[in-house]
Formats: C-alpha cells, sequence, structure tokens
C-alpha cells in the first residue's frame, strides 16, 4: 500500500515537472513575442526619437570599428542599444536567411550578402561603405624576415590562410592566383579571426589576413604590405534587413557608419574608402 | 491523513495491481500512464525529428557525386582513423587512471575524479584553447617538445588525435570506474592470496572481470571522438587529408553548399548509427 502511494506521488512529481517545463517554453516563447511587439510599437509611435535595441550581424573583420561606432551611436541616441553578433560572413549571412533576428547586415564580401539578397531578405540595395585590403601578418619583429608574397611559398614557414569558402580565403586565393604562386598552408582557418590567432599564439608564422587585423592586433602581430593584394580587395556592402524590427534605428545605424565620422573610425582602423 | 487515505486506495490497489503485471507484458502502450506518455514521445520527438529533417532534406539526386568525391572519402577515412587512435590512447591510459580512481585511495580523490571529468562538459572550443596553451608550438609543454624531439602538435594528423581523445578520454574513464566500483575487488583479494601480484591481479582477474564496461566505455569515446568539432578546429587546424575530419568538412561545406553539408552530415550519421546500434546491445547494457 505504502508502495503505491509512493509510486503515485512519483507520478505526481515527474507530470509536475513536465507541466513545469512545458510552462517554462511557453514563458519564453511569450515573452519573445512580447519583447518584440513593444519594440516595433515604440519605433513606429515615435519615428522622430529613436529608441529600443538595433541588432546589427557584421563581419568579423568589423568588430573592433563597429564597437566602438556602437558606442558612438548609443551616446547620440539615448535610449538606443546597439547589439552586434560579429563572425564569419557566410554563417552571419546563413543565419539570417534562416530568420535570425537582426536589423543590419554588414558583410565582408558581395558574394555573401548576395546570398542575403537573393533570399530576398534585404531590404533596399546594399550599399558599399568601406574596401579591405590584404596584408601578412607575421610574428612580432618579422623574425622570418617575410617580405612578399612570394617568401610564404618556403616550406619551411608555418602559414594560416583563410578556407576558400570565406571572404578572406577567397581573396587570398585570388592574390595568389593573380600571382601565379602556389601556397600550401598548414592549415584553412574558419575565419580571418581564427588564422591570425595562430599567428598571435606563434603556433603559426604567418597567416594572410586583412590589413584592419593586422592594425587591431597591434604589436602582437607584424605587418607586411603586398602588391598583390591590390588585385583582391573587398567591397564591404551594408544593408537593412526585411525582417527588421527597428527599421529607424538601423537606418540610422548605417547612416552614422557612412558618416564621415563613422569612416574615420574605420579608416583609422585601417579599412579603405570605398 | 494518509492514514484516512488508506483504506479508500486499498481495494484500487489491489485490483490494479496484477492487472497492471499483465498489461506489461501484453499491449505495451495502455499501461503506460498519460501524463508519462505524452512527455516522452515529445522527448523521443525533440532527439528525432531533426535527424528525420537531415533525411528529408537531404539532396538525394546528387548524393552519389556528392558521396564520390575524393575529398568527402579523405575526410570519411581520416575521421575513422583518428577516432579509432584516440579511442586506442584513451584505452592504454585511460583504463589505468580509471582504475587509480576506483581502487586506490589517495587524498584529493574526489577533486581528481572532477577534474579528469572535466573536458565532459568544458565547451570543446576551451579545450582546443588549452591544449594549444599546454602542447602547442609556444606552449607550457609543446616549448620542449618542440626544442628536445622536433614535435609539433598543432596541424597535424597527431594532433587531432590528441583533441579528440583529450574530449573522448572522459567517457571512457567514467565508464570503466563505474565498471571497477561495481565489480567485487574480493576476486582481486583472493588472487593476491594466491601469490599474485597487483598487476598480474588486474592484468589475469579484473580486466576480464571489467571487459564489457571498458568495451562500453570505448564505443562511448569512440562515437564522440568522431563527432569531435570544437577542439579539433582550435587545436589542430583544418587541412584537407591531414587536419580536416568529418564535422570540419560539414562545418566548412555549410558556408557556401549547403546541400554538400548535408550530404556529408547524413555520411557521419549513418556511420555513427550503424557503429552505435551494432554495439549497443552486446556491449552497452551489459556496462
Amino acid at each position: 500500500m505504502t508502495r503505491t502511494a509512493r509510486r503515485n506521488r512519483r507520478t505526481l512529481q515527474v507530470t509536475g515537472a513536465g507541466a513545469a517545463a512545458l510552462l517554462a517554453v511557453s514563458a519564453c516563447s511569450s515573452s519573445g513575442s512580447g519583447s518584440s511587439s513593444t519594440t516595433s510599437d515604440s519605433s513606429a509611435s515615435t519615428s522622430d526619437k529613436l529608441s529600443g535595441t538595433v541588432t546589427v550581424f557584421a563581419a568579423a573583420s568589423l568588430e573592433e570599428s563597429f564597437t566602438t561606432l556602437g558606442k558612438q551611436f548609443e551616446r547620440a541616441h539615448p535610449g538606443t542599444k546597439v547589439t552586434f553578433s560579429f563572425g564569419g560572413s557566410d554563417s552571419l549571412a546563413a543565419s539570417i536567411t534562416g530568420g535570425a533576428p537582426a536589423d543590419v547586415f554588414a558583410s565582408a564580401s558581395p558574394k555573401t550578402m548576395k546570398i542575403v539578397t537573393d533570399a530576398g531578405d534585404a531590404s533596399g540595395t546594399p550599399a558599399t561603405f568601406v574596401r579591405n585590403q590584404l596584408e601578412i601578418a607575421t610574428l612580432p619583429g618579422n623574425p622570418d624576415q617575410v617580405a612578399s608574397l612570394k617568401d610564404l611559398t618556403n616550406p619551411d614557414l608555418k602559414v594560416v590562410l583563410c578556407d576558400k569558402e570565406v571572404p578572406c580565403g577567397a581573396a587570398a586565393q585570388k592574390a595568389l592566383d593573380a600571382s601565379g604562386l602556389k601556397l600550401t598552408p598548414v592549415s584553412y582557418e574558419q575565419d580571418v579571426k581564427a588564422a591570425l590567432t595562430k599567428v598571435e599564439l606563434k603556433e603559426a608564422d604567418a597567416a594572410v589576413v586583412y590589413k584592419t587585423d593586422v592594425h587591431a592586433a597591434g604589436d602582437k602581430v607584424g605587418g607586411v604590405e603586398f602588391p598583390e593584394s591590390a588585385d583582391a580587395v573587398n567591397d564591404y556592402p551594408v544593408t537593412v534587413l526585411k525582417g527588421a524590427q527597428n527599421t529607424d534605428a538601423a537606418k540610422a545605424f548605417i547612416a552614422l557608419v557612412r558618416s564621415t565620422e563613422g569612416q574615420k573610425v574605420l579608416t583609422d582602423a585601417g579599412f579603405l574608402k570605398p | 491523513m494518509t492514514r484516512a487515505d488508506l483504506p479508500e486506495a486499498a481495494p484500487e490497489t489491489l485490483r490494479g495491481g496484477p492487472r497492471r503485471r499483465r498489461v506489461r507484458t501484453g499491449a505495451v502502450g495502455r499501461g503506460v500512464p498519460l501524463p508519462l506518455l505524452v512527455p516522452a514521445l515529445i522527448g523521443l520527438a525533440f532527439l528525432i525529428v531533426p535527424l528525420v529533417a537531415l533525411l528529408v532534406r537531404a539532396p538525394w539526386r546528387s548524393m552519389p557525386e556528392q558521396l564520390t568525391s575524393a575529398d568527402v572519402w579523405q575526410a570519411l577515412q581520416l575521421s575513422l582513423v583518428c577516432a579509432t587512435a584516440a579511442t586506442a590512447v584513451s584505452l592504454v591510459i585511460g583504463v589505468p587512471l580509471a582504475w587509480l580512481l576506483a581502487r586506490v585511495e589517495f587524498p584529493g580523490r574526489g577533486l581528481v575524479r572532477a577534474l579528469v571529468t572535466l573536458p565532459l562538459v568544458l565547451p570543446p572550443v576551451v579545450g582546443g584553447v588549452a591544449l594549444l596553451m599546454a602542447l602547442g608550438r609556444n606552449g607550457v609543454v609543446g616549448k620542449w617538445l618542440d626544442a628536445w624531439f622536433g614535435i609539433t602538435l598543432p596541424f597535424t594528423t597527431a594532433g587531432v588525435v590528441v583533441a579528440e581523445a583529450f574530449v573522448a578520454m572522459p567517457f571512457l574513464v567514467i565508464s570503466v570506474e563505474g565498471t571497477l566500483r561495481a565489480a567485487d575487488p574480493r576476486y582481486e583479494e583472493a588472487a593476491a592470496t594466491l601469490g599474485a601480484s597487483r598487476f598480474t591481479a588486474f592484468r589475469r582477474v579484473t580486466l576480464p572481470l571489467i571487459a564489457p564496461g571498458i568495451a562500453a566505455g570505448a564505443v562511448l569515446a569512440w562515437a564522440r571522438a568522431l563527432g569531435e568539432f570544437g577542439a579539433t578546429i582550435t587545436f589542430a587546424g583544418n587541412f584537407p587529408g591531414r587536419t580536416q575530419t568529418m564535422p570540419l568538412a560539414v562545418y566548412l561545406a555549410l558556408q557556401s553548399d549547403p546541400e554538400a553539408a548535408v550530404a556529408l552530415s547524413l555520411v557521419l550519421l549513418a556511420v555513427s548509427v550503424a557503429v552505435l546500434a551494432g554495439l549497443r546491445d552486446r556491449w552497452m547494457t551489459a556496462g
């Protein structure tokens, strides 16, 4: 008898836990939709005064400068908050076409931007706001005396490239092809930051990354410019997304990026003007 | 309060008891209470639906091309070789470690056990970073490996094995340690009284006794190693034929060719299911 009582109680506990889990799930989803509706309401009613959160999906190479611009934006528009998701442009594009809630997409190549526009997820035509050029990142002080792209073909050097699927890798391949060089890296890294990190950690001797990344790494790496990089300049397009929940603030953020003060932050980080 | 309920509950149980037992051997569904069945089925669907979705969205028409490409075979082969090597490494150093944890009293054993299982809960990328700090060319230990023996692990196939073993070995250790604790130590003691050394007793008595647990642990470790991604890409990098295992190939294919990623995922899924299903009934339940 007591055993049955205990069994009943246990069944109740399990049911209770299940119900609690379901409640939690529904609470999550309802709070999610609740917050999104309030943001769109507020942006609709007060179109002249910006508020709410702007969610910006941006290429990993934009991390430093966009973080600075985000702070500037929040200061200029009290009550707003800019949140970023930095990553490889391709995976960001995949998340956007997969329905990730973002307001702005800034990509490191027109090719990845095309994924988003082809899927009909962009609102309006994307605009190029900066360009980026490749540079060789070496160990601090350049102990291996890398002076040109050709030097990287030395088999004694451990060189990492970005994977050909991501923009920095495609650009590096373009530069190599243009100069007729064949280079066997030790690894094709999944994004530009991963490639740079391998040099920062001294695991690799050199990497072909963006000028801006060498700049951002400070004295943790050395930088060697090479003429072939002119053949592989990446255009960075930016756009407001169709699924944006805060269109006004998203437009304002892009306006800041393209403004004179925005461009100053970007060129200070090593980007080229479009 | 409970005492008052008892007389009413009693006849119910008397009637319900035997019926329930009969049902269990017959029709399975009827005896299962609804509050358990519904969440159980939701749980099942939660785990199965994503896998079914892979099948639904698979590019069946272009599948033969996708799978006969040299890159795929290279990645699959490398995955199988590295996972097996990582399991072998785990067996050689993991089983003794499990024995130490189960059979030898030493101060701080609880802490050591917690540390051993840490890679289970650690994000694999963190594991990769930790391995770089320890065994990288510039790492705490790796510096000396490089200087004394000219060995560098990052960007090599050996590095993949190290990364996979780091993540997978705890599965083996936990499994073997559990089996050892359940195994009766008196057999070993009996062997000792008959003059066997502790190592002989381990080799001749304990090892055969816990073989099913070791096998179960090895299968788990192998499967975990096969699916390893984060530590591998962080520590060993990504180079086709050398360090690009299937999970890495899937991740990078997803960047530009989602169809190829789905096709590759299916291969990995098929291999994992085949191994787990083939070995589960034989070993896992025994462990």
